[in-house]
């Protein structure tokens, strides 16, 4: 079955890079501008695993996990986020938020694929 | 992968105008905290995807000027003017890059070291750089990818290791939706692998958490992988569980040491207690059970049931946020396309005035339901016209901001403290219109910095505080755009100006002008009176030029200016380029356009007012003046005699530099909007004739250049003149 990945970004190239990433190895792709906007597209849709950036304008990464982490029917939706650096501290952070994994930008499709299949059932 | 390059340089252009906005607000002492956000998102995320792009000198700007626009967001700097005028020189040598690397052009370091070295030195604390983390231009140490599972690998076990892995979950990693099962089955895949669960850790069913985690696993691989392949299956759940890896035989690295490690690396207290928390909550992994037990793993939950809970409605609180903003209200479209529509509108609008032309013909009553039906639909087609107008419509901010930066160079090079002021940034003009207003502003606000503003040393010598503003205003008016510039600087220097255009040749010696036609004569070609060319505005483009370009777009541009208090220059624009306000005039038969933007008045003229002048030349007086008289019909070739001027009307028109000329045409139709047809495009061009539309009778009406009418009457009169000369 083919499965649906939600990418939250407020970057437009991010959203299209993903997406085609996405799209190519076959999957389903829902597209959120940031965290609230995120929760909104959520109301209508179960995705199988949920990418989103961390530095975006209203409700940001974080604060995206965590209300997704908070509603049970998102509780056991992998969310992996997108960090520009290698941070270490934001990966911690993240995780602390209730991140499953990351992927580092910027990113090469393979790797975002097999990070993805890491996480998806 | 070139379209999201291209929108990648589109959005770096919506990011750079929020930045300078926001460093703007910043610059002027009131910004918030989302604010400074805004401003380090767009720096963030131009990096982010220049990255992409493998576009390294972008990337390393930006992360300078991200790292010092982290400190702000952090508190750790506090900006102070000298600090923003060192942030606004950033943003200006980032749009540089932004620009250089769209174009594909070479960057020079060099050019902007400095400013480099001012934005790094804003982050150092008593001039050691304060350690950041480095950057990533490739994906380096996390390498996710998954190894192939080579055949030989498997073929030939003498070549594995065998590792033996011992990983005990925390609850964390089951709240954070990583699962067992896919790091068991991730395993799987390099290699053979036995794995055995030890159950020791649950405990009876009425004392079993939901949300636990109480099982610990042994598993032994087989594979061709080196450790960190295998360490990577499990790097989502470093620190999430309990994990040993014995390879061959040889001594672990255990989590404790992992933890001791990424506490030392990270070097932070937030992160150290999270360490010492791990620490003390960590559950003492049972003895593996013994392998003779194992079985290979097979797809199968080993999650604890996920027990419902309390309906939570977070997710729908949050939707209302989402509705009171939209997020996402525009499409793209091809520039094309809309060009397409409106030129169909404007098909639209030209069919239907014919159609009303053919329905008043037929006498229907007007009462009839034709006739209703018919009003209706121009009410429509005005609707749809305006709606189609406003599709190309932008706001001038992103013009306006652009001139913050044209403020603060010259400034620079002057030695001058000069503020820009921008008011009305939202109101929309036709594309096309902003697009080439850039180059006439961008010159009148160097002038206004470079001519309007004094240095600071004679600003307070005159009692005007150092710093001058420059103020920068748009706004609609009666269907047209006015641009304001004004400055409070000295304002015009008459007798200078007066002195300049003599000695030039402009004006005779002895004429007598009124300040306004002195301050007009700044725009008469070949003018220019900065006393000492400096080399910002005195680039021999005077302001002849900006006059011709604003005139271009069928606006008008007017001078005023007061002693000591400053200049304003302002435009009347027309919102679109696509439709013309016109008056529809008579010539031999023929239906002419006039642009209503260049008419004055119209005049029935008398026998006695008109006199001539040399061979074949006309002058009509009007009001004690003289203006020179154009026979449209014999200008442009309609009839070969001219026309009493008794029987015509003459309509006054002010042309380039305020000159007027009458024009002489057989009578007037009315006043009309009408829909622009390129001549250039369909025909060629044509001398005294700026463009064609469409009648609704369906005949092609020309629209005048009245600047080139007067100009080619002009030299007309002067050949003949030379002719009666020789001849006589």
């Amino acid at each position: 079955m083919t499965q649906t990945i939600l990418t939250v970004d407020d970057s437009r190239t991010m959203r299209d890079m993903l997406k085609m990433a996405l799209a190519e190895a076959g999957f389903n792709v829902l597209q959120a501008v940031d965290g609230v906007d995120g929760l909104e597209v959520l109301q209508t849709a179960m995705p199988d695993v949920i990418v989103t950036d961390i530095n975006m304008p209203k409700m940001d990464g974080f604060g995206l996990i965590e209300a997704v982490r908070k509603d049970n029917r998102y509780r056991k939706v992998p969310i992996l986020v997108l960090t520009t650096e290698s941070d270490a501290a934001k990966k911690m952070r993240a995780k602390e938020a209730g991140a499953t994994g990351w992927i580092v930008k910027p990113f090469e499709p393979t790797k975002l694929i097999a990070a993805i299949r890491r996480v998806a059932a | 992968m070139a379209a999201i390059r291209q929108t990648f340089f589109q959005e770096c252009e919506e990011q750079l105008s929020e930045m300078e906005l926001g460093l703007l607000a910043m610059d002027e002492g009131n910004a918030d905290s989302e604010t400074v956000n805004a401003v380090f998102r767009a720096v963030h995320s131009i990096k982010g995807g220049a990255g992409a792009f493998k576009l390294t000198e972008l990337v390393q700007f930006a992360h300078t000027f991200e790292t010092a626009l982290d400190h702000v967001r952090s508190g750790k700097l506090t900006p102070t003017p000298e600090m923003m005028k060192i942030m606004l020189r950033a943003a200006d040598v980032l749009s540089d890059l932004v620009e250089a690397s769209r174009d594909g052009r070479e960057i020079n370091e060099a050019s902007y070291e400095g400013v480099a070295t001012d934005v790094k030195a804003l982050t150092m604390v008593d001039g050691v750089e304060e350690v950041e983390e480095a950057i990533d231009f490739q994906p380096t140490v996390i390498d996710f990818g998954l190894p192939d599972v080579s055949v030989e690998a498997v073929s030939e076990p003498d070549k594995s290791h065998e590792y033996r892995i011992s990983f005990t979950p925390r609850p964390e990693l089951y709240a954070n939706a990583n699962e067992t099962t896919l790091i068991l089955r991730e395993l799987n895949r390099l290699g053979v692998m036995e794995a055995s669960c030890d159950t020791s850790g649950v405990p009876r069913l009425e004392e079993i958490d939901p949300n636990g985690a109480y099982f610990s696993w042994s598993l032994r691989l087989a594979s061709a992988e080196e450790l960190p392949a295998i360490r990577e299956v499990f790097e989502f759940v470093e620190g999430e569980a309990e994990l040993s890896i014995e390879t061959d035989g040889q001594p672990e690295v255990s989590d404790a040491d992992i933890a001791a490690l990424l506490a030392q690396a990270l070097g932070n207290t937030a992160s150290t207690e999270t360490t010492e928390t791990q620490e003390t909550t960590e559950l003492r992994p049972p003895e593996p059970a013994p392998i003779e037990h194992a079985a290979p793993v097979r797809a199968g939950s080993t999650e604890p049931a996920a027990v419902p809970q309390p309906a939570n409605d977070v997710i729908k609180q949050e939707t209302k946020v989402a509705a009171a903003a939209p997020a996402q209200t525009t499409i793209r479209v091809e520039f094309d396309r809309v060009d397409r529509l409106i030129n169909l509108v404007g098909e639209l609008v030209i069919n239907q005035a014919m159609l009303s032309q053919r329905v008043i013909e037929a006498n229907f009553a007007g009462s009839s339901s034709v006739v209703i039906g018919l009003e209706e639909l121009e009410q429509l087609t005005r609707e749809i016209q305006e709606s189609v107008m406003a599709i190309r419509a932008q706001p001038v901010k992103p013009l306006f901001q652009r001139m913050s930066r044209i403020v603060r160079e010259v400034a620079d090079a002057t030695g001058k403290e000069v503020r820009l002021k921008t008011e009305g940034e939202a109101t929309e003009v036709d594309k096309t219109v902003v697009e080439r207003l850039a180059e006439p502003l961008t010159h009148m606000i160097r002038n206004a910095v470079d001519h309007g503003i004094e240095t600071p040393e004679e600003r307070l010598a005159a009692g005007k505080p150092a710093e001058g503003v420059v103020r920068l205003t748009a706004a609609h008016r009666s269907g047209r755009i006015i641009i304001e510039i004004s400055d409070d600087g000295a304002g015009i220097n008459r007798q200078k100006v007066l002195a300049s255009a003599i000695k030039k040749g402009l004006i005779p010696p002895d004429t007598q002008l009124s300040d306004n036609d002195i301050d007009n004569l700044l725009f008469l070609p070949g003018f220019s009176t900065a006393a000492t060319v400096s080399n910002i505005s005195g680039r021999g483009v005077g302001m002849d030029v900006v006059k011709r370009s604003i005139q271009a777009l069928g606006g008008r541009i007017s001078i005023s200016s007061r002693p000591g208090q400053g200049s304003t220059f302002s435009m009347s624009l027309p919102l679109t380029l696509a439709v013309l306000d016109g008056m529809a005039v008579s010539v031999a038969g023929q239906t002419l356009v006039v642009p209503l933007t260049a008419i004055v008045e119209t005049l029935k003229p008398k026998k006695a007012d008109v006199h001539g002048l040399g061979a074949e030349g006309r002058v009509m007086s009007i009001r004690e003046t003289f203006v020179p008289l154009i026979d449209v019909g014999t200008q442009l070739g309609f009839r070969e005699t001219a026309t009493q001027p008794e029987n015509s009307v003459a309509i006054l028109v002010e042309t380039d530099g305020g000159a007027r000329n009458a024009l002489l045409v057989d009578s007037i139709q009315d006043q009309r909007q009408v829909v622009i047809k390129s001549l250039e495009t369909n025909y060629g061009t044509v001398a005294g004739i700026a463009a064609a539309t469409i009648l609704g009778d369906g005949r092609v009406a020309l629209i005048l250049d009245v600047d080139a009418l007067v100009t080619r009457s002009f030299e007309d009169s002067l050949s003949s003149e030379l002719r009666y000369g020789t001849g006589g």
